[in-house]
């Protein structure tokens, strides 16, 4: 019998971890060619729909004109858009205030949160829509109005899942912060707000998007005059010219806002818990 | 002494039994009952004299109130009846805990886990630091002080639980079943160096296990107990010299302590 030399191991790479750093590769190609291919292919559909049938370009433009329309409104539509990303950023920074500093509330009284936690799911349960024409009468400032908006839709995912973030401490970890007389304080931050965190960040992800949603939505309620025209009320007023290619040159906009920030929230979550959170690892299988 | 002491009962009358007794008294349980739910006796009447430098086995099957136990003894039950006494009085840095699982908090590095029990004190990291490496080392773990628990294996981060309870040096470590949920080589090394680094701080350990090997192997002392209610059924004396080793574990007294015990365990759960 032949005695193999341990330290002579042929670390070659075999048939299956071939197979699979191919397959990784391919995925991580795919995950962003595949929609760009995608993306290339509607638009190069889009553009012979309206070719091949003679559409004309106040029923559906082609994207060449849309992009045109982009090019030559850009001053319009940016400044549009710096309105709209206001709202939706500070809209979004209050929710995260408001929703994460009820949920400590909450968690740090009970009584509070029987007494208060019914009215928070009530108000976001009925439809942002309704409400905000009775906001935009009580309230002064038109800005102040559309945060609010933006505020009620946006606030509830960061409350709701920081409170049970707050909820679901490991229990031995309590356990062992009580055998060692961890005050509340002591408890609250340096054991529930970073249990929360995975919570509190999926929370932020939802309302970052709903914050956008509110921010049309109370532009479009609000009405023009007083703080200048957000992306919204570019598409409504482009709507009353027929303008279509500005309706999808702003349409466009919101959506590259949408993306943008889904994306700046994903990435800060993930540099957040990269080090420590299993959501985080990529562990190959 | 009350008539319910455990050690009255004790089966052998060998030379360790006085020395064990001999040793100076650290905590004893006093006609503890410990009723849930108004219905559920999780223990009754339970008499327990943990003295110093004891490594004492809870044994029993499951569902007898050995973690129960535990929880009482760590204030975080109170006793329905009955009292417990520290000897010299009780304070928050008397007690180190290992639980089943590591628990640890995942966002701290493995440093800043030992850290805890300091942290909690109000001290500062860099006043406790030395503690905290000496603790590390004495686990095997020096090099890892800046790693997450998650890129620990299960021992080692069980290692790192045992370091964080023993690093503030208290009199008394509780721990529950710690190595249940680990491989059997893993559980073997692991009990050694248990062994090992009690020498070295030189405290009291009571150990919860369901394993008559492992109690054997690591105790002096093993209380055997019994369900419904939870009580103390009889008390085990293993009288082998510490250290022990690998050649314990092969020996003839070793083969007699864990059937001395396995009857015990027997008799607990009524066969
Ligand atoms: N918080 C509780 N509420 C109600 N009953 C409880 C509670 N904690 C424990 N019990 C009951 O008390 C009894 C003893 O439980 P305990 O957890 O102490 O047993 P154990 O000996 O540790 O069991 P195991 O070996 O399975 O861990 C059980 O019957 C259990 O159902
Ligand atoms: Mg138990």
């Amino acid at each position: 019998m032949a005695v193999t030399d341990p330290t002579q191991i042929d670390t070659a790479p075999d048939a299956d971890e071939i197979a699979r750093l191919r397959t990784r590769r391919l995925e991580k190609f795919g995950k962003y060619a595949l929609p760009l291919i995608v993306m290339a292919l509607a638009i190069w559909f889009w553009d012979r729909i309206v070719v091949w049938n003679e559409i004309p370009h106040y029923i559906l433009p082609g994207p060449g004109r849309v992009w045109d329309t982009l090019v030559t409104d850009w001053a319009i539509l940016f400044d549009a858009a710096k309105l709209t990303a206001k709202t939706t950023i500070l809209a979004l920074i209050f929710a995260v205030i408001g929703g994460a500093g009820l949920a400590i509330l909450f968690n740090q009284s009970k009584m509070v949160e029987m007494s208060f936690y019914p009215y928070a799911v009530i108000l976001q349960v009925t439809p942002v829509v309704s409400i905000a024409p009775l906001i935009f009468i009580y309230v002064e400032s038109k800005t102040a109005g559309m945060l609010l908006c933006a505020w009620i839709v946006a606030f509830f995912p960061v409350l709701s899942s920081t409170t049970l973030g707050l909820n679901s401490v490991d229990h031995n970890l309590r356990d062992l912060f009580r055998i060692y007389g961890a005050t509340r304080w002591q408890r609250l931050t340096m054991l529930q707000l970073p249990s929360a965190l995975p919570y509190f960040l999926g929370g932020l992800k939802i309302a970052g998007g709903l914050s956008l949603i509110g921010a049309v939505v109370a532009e479009l309620v609000a009405g023009t005059g007083g703080v200048g025209a957000g992306l919204a009320m570019r598409i409504q007023e482009a709507g009353y010219r027929l303008n279509i290619a500005r309706m999808f040159a702003a349409l466009s906009m919101i959506a590259a806002m949408g993306v943008f920030l889904f994306a700046a929230l994903s990435i800060v979550s993930h540099l957040l818990l990269r080090k420590w959170h299993e959501s985080a690892l990529s562990r190959e299988s | 002494m009350s008539a319910t002491d455990p050690l009255m009962n004790a089966p052998q009358p060998a030379p360790v039994v006085s020395s064990i007794s001999e040793r100076p008294g650290l905590l004893s349980l006093r006609g503890v009952d410990k009723v849930f739910n108004g219905d559920v006796v999780a223990l009754k009447d339970l008499n327990l004299d943990v003295r110093q430098g004891d490594f004492m086995s809870l044994l029993g099957p499951s569902g007898c109130g050995k973690s129960t136990a535990l929880r009482i003894i760590s204030d975080l039950l109170h006793p329905t009846r009955g009292s417990v006494e520290w000897a010299g009085g009780h304070s928050q840095n008397d007690l180190g805990v290992v639980f089943q699982e590591p628990t640890l908090m995942p966002w701290a590095t493995v440093a800043k886990n030992v850290y805890l029990p300091f942290r909690l004190q109000g001290k500062s990291y860099a006043s406790v630091k030395d503690e905290i490496l000496e603790a590390l080392k004495l686990v095997g773990l020096e090099k890892f002080q800046n790693a997450y628990p998650r890129e620990l294996s299960g021992g080692m981060k069980m290692r790192v639980s045992i370091a964080r309870a023993m690093v503030t040096r208290p009199r008394l470590i509780l721990m529950d079943e710690p190595f249940a949920a680990l491989d059997e080589i893993t559980r073997f090394k692991l009990n050694n160096d248990l062994l090992e680094l009690k020498a070295k701080i030189n405290c009291t350990v009571i150990f919860v296990t369901h394993s008559v090997f492992e109690s054997v192997f690591l105790s002096d002392r093993i209380v055997v107990m019994a369900a419904r209610p939870g009580r103390v059924l009889r008390e085990v004396q293993v009288d082998a010299p510490y250290p022990r080793d690998e050649v314990f574990r092969t020996s003839a007294e070793y083969a007699a302590h864990c059937r001395a015990a396995s009857d015990a365990l027997h008799e607990a759960m009524g066969g």
